[in-house]
């Protein structure tokens, strides 16, 4: 069953990425303010979305492991987690090659790209701490908790950086009023987050089977050695 | 006085007793933060109004840096002869280790980094006796923020091996919102900026943070320490 | 429709073990212990390295919780803090702080415990132990021995009714084995309820009054002591198909 739904999400994703792509590269002008390279913008916006998505199911799973102590929402967590820090590293290198591309600099302090940054240093130190705990059972309850901390934090930088911009102005990088997309450009975008979601879902499903798996086999190495 | 305030004393009393009797957190953060103090003169030309502009960043890095040193030792300090489990097995709430382990690394932490203001002022020539008390609030509130944050992950990764690598790897960037608002409010603050404004937007952020994660660890540190 | 008859228990078991697992990952460390424990005796928990023992005081002692299943002591929940007060432990560690005096250390725990007179204990304490005359002496200083006994006043610093140990006899000297053993003949001849987990299986025999098995997470004897377990300390081991 969950194969097969693994299959469908995978014909559904390349479908709808194919066609977003034609659309994206043959059908669509380019934008008149910044060329070609705007194309990028059907990437990094579709990322930062996915990722976000995946952060915030990452607290709500690690809430629920914390409640029933079922270890499912632990892997379930985790998978989540590692698959959206895969697209805020995505989101990182979009926004870097754009912003060489446009401002001329790698990197230029835009206020979502550094919440963003703020975001990937959090969970990998969450990914990190799972690395360095072996009992699974304890694994699950630190990481859920750094979870849940890291989330919370994300709230504070996003409104802190916000804040922070508003008294540094920078450029912004922004699809609606950096100018100039006619009718027709902004769809794809949406296309292209519902093709990464069904992306994200079956990387999600990989990693999860992974984890049970191992958590299997760490059951099976530890009874070798007590019995 | 309550139980609670009795046992949360008790432990802040006994941590700063076995602190000041060998003095290793303290003189460790010490000597370090005067050592990056140095170091920053090579870095940067330090009768330049460029230092002025700085300052206020380079003072809780300093702080920051330092800290690590000591909230590394808070609940390591209790693994020596598996103190922890007769803490933990007393008649008093894990939250009450937590607060008094927090009010112990509070003060240490408050007494490096008023001798490390000092050193900063003789070194820097900086001009902060305008205003001196708001600089000591910023620095009360934003040490408070570092010491929770600390304190909770330095419980997290006391049983863990990599227990000094992990510590940092999580907190800094936990820390990035209270630092930010600390940095900002210092660096305004030391070039004679009274409070008002826009910095009482980061004043909000700088309390706000040490108020939500306040209540946050002493929710979690249970979980945390027991399970 | 009349109802059943409600259930009274007059005196709830000195300690309650009701359905306890514990599982690390999908392996479980323990599977189904239920054991009551009445008042006033002294259990030795044998088992071989990893067959769950330590694991079980933990969760006994509220260090660590079941994954499944009720731990009660006197009727209540471990976690309560009133529960905690009537619990002693000693575990694999001494618990004493090494910057801090013998006086010191014993004067925070009896504070932790809420003693009215936390010095006049703690001074008691280290009288009976031997360690009145090195009380100012910090722990870091103090031989193998004396630190043992320490850790022994410490556990019994707050005279509680269940008292939990973890291999209590390894490791120490003839001194503190000598304390050891008069304390907790003591503890027994007053009625207090003793668990201890144990190798030295001849210490741990003379002194109880009932011994459990554990093998594999799981309980595989619980009874009285019997008389052949002490003149034949590998007869339970034998009789369970261990060596």
């Amino acid at each position: 069953m969950r194969d097969r739904i693994m299959y469908v999400l995978a014909t559904l994703s390349a479908a709808l990425l194919t066609w977003n792509l034609y659309k994206i590269f043959m059908i669509l002008p380019d934008e008149k303010n910044q060329g070609a390279i705007y194309r990028i913008v059907y990437m990094h916006v579709p990322s930062i979305f996915t990722g976000f998505t995946g952060f915030f199911v990452a607290l709500a799973a690690s809430a629920l492991y914390l409640i029933t102590k079922d270890l499912k929402y632990d892997a379930f967590a985790a998978a989540v987690t590692e698959v959206s820090l895969a697209f805020a590293s995505i989101v990182l290198a979009t926004g870097m090659i754009w912003g060489r591309i446009i401002w001329g600099i790698w990197w230029a302090w835009d206020a979502r790209l550094t919440t963003m940054l703020v975001c990937w240093l959090i969970y990998f130190g969450y990914v990190m701490l799972r690395r360095a705990i072996d009992e699974p059972t304890q694994r699950a309850r630190l990481s859920a908790v750094v979870s849940v901390f890291g989330c919370v934090d994300i709230m504070i930088v996003y409104k802190s950086i916000e804040w922070w911009r508003t008294q540094h102005p920078a450029p912004v990088l922004s699809v609606r009023d950096g100018g100039g997309m006619g009718p027709g450009m902004e769809s794809p975008i949406y296309w292209n987050w519902l093709a990464f979601m069904c992306l994200a879902s079956i990387l999600v499903m990989v990693r999860m089977r992974q984890e049970s798996i191992s958590r299997e086999i760490d059951s099976l190495r530890r009874m070798a050695h007590a019995y | 006085m309550s139980p609670f305030l009795r046992a949360t004393l008790t432990i802040a009393a006994k941590d700063l007793r076995s602190e000041f009797r060998t003095k290793e957190a303290f003189n460790a953060s010490l000597s370090f933060s005067v050592v990056i103090l140095v170091l920053f003169s090579f870095a940067f030309d330090p009768t330049s109004e460029q230092m002025q502009a700085i300052s206020g960043g380079l003072l809780w890095l300093v702080f920051s840096f330092a800290s690590a040193l000591s909230l590394n030792r808070s609940f390591a300090r209790e693994l020596q002869n598996d103190c922890l489990d007769a803490l933990v097995s007393a008649p008093i709430p894990v939250a009450a280790i937590f607060l008094g382990k927090a009010l112990a690394n509070y003060f240490l932490l408050i007494l490096v980094e008023i001798t490390a203001l000092a050193v900063f002022a003789l070194f820097y020539d900086t001009h902060f006796a305008a205003q001196l008390w708001p600089i000591l609030l910023v620095i009360a509130l934003g040490t408070w923020g570092m010491t929770v944050i600390g304190t909770t992950f330095s419980a997290l990764t006391v049983n863990l091996r990599m227990r000094e690598v992990m510590l940092p790897t999580l907190v800094y960037p936990m820390l990035v919102p209270a630092l930010m608002a600390a940095m900002t409010l210092t660096t305004d603050l030391m070039n004679g900026i009274p409070l008002g404004g826009d910095n009482l937007l980061w004043l909000r952020v700088l309390t706000g943070f040490d108020f939500i994660y306040t209540l946050l660890a002493m929710v979690f540190i249970d979980i945390v320490v027991v399970g | 429709m009349t109802s059943p008859p409600a259930q009274y228990q007059l005196h709830p078991a000195a300690l309650d073990i009701d359905g306890v697992y514990k599982y690390y990952g999908s392996f479980p460390a323990l599977r189904d212990i239920r054991l009551k424990i009445t008042a006033g005796s002294t259990v030795a928990l044998l088992g071989r390295n990893g067959a769950g023992k330590t694991t079980l005081l933990k969760i006994i002692a509220g260090l660590s919780k079941p994954s499944e299943g009720s731990v009660r002591i006197g009727g209540h929940e471990v976690r309560e803090q009133a529960t905690r007060a009537k619990i002693g432990v000693l575990g694999h560690g001494i618990s004493v702080y090494d910057e801090l005096s013998a006086l010191e250390n014993l004067i925070i725990f009896a504070k932790l415990y809420g003693l009215p007179d936390p010095e006049k204990s703690a001074l008691a304490w280290l009288e009976r132990t031997g360690l009145d005359r090195v009380r100012d002496g910090l722990v870091r200083e103090f031989s193998r021995g004396m630190r043992q006994r320490l850790a022994v006043a410490r556990a019994f610093l707050h005279e509680p009714e269940l008292l939990l140990m973890d291999e209590p006899f390894t490791a120490l000297d003839d001194r503190a084995i000598a304390v050891l053993q008069e304390l907790l003949a003591d503890a027994h001849a007053t009625g207090r309820t003793i668990v201890m987990s144990t190798h030295q299986l001849r210490e741990a025999l003379e002194l109880a009054t009932d011994v459990v098995l554990i093998q594999r997470g799981q309980i595989a004897h619980a009874g009285p002591r019997m008389q052949e377990m002490v003149d034949d300390t590998g007869w339970l081991y034998r009789t369970y198909g261990e060596n």
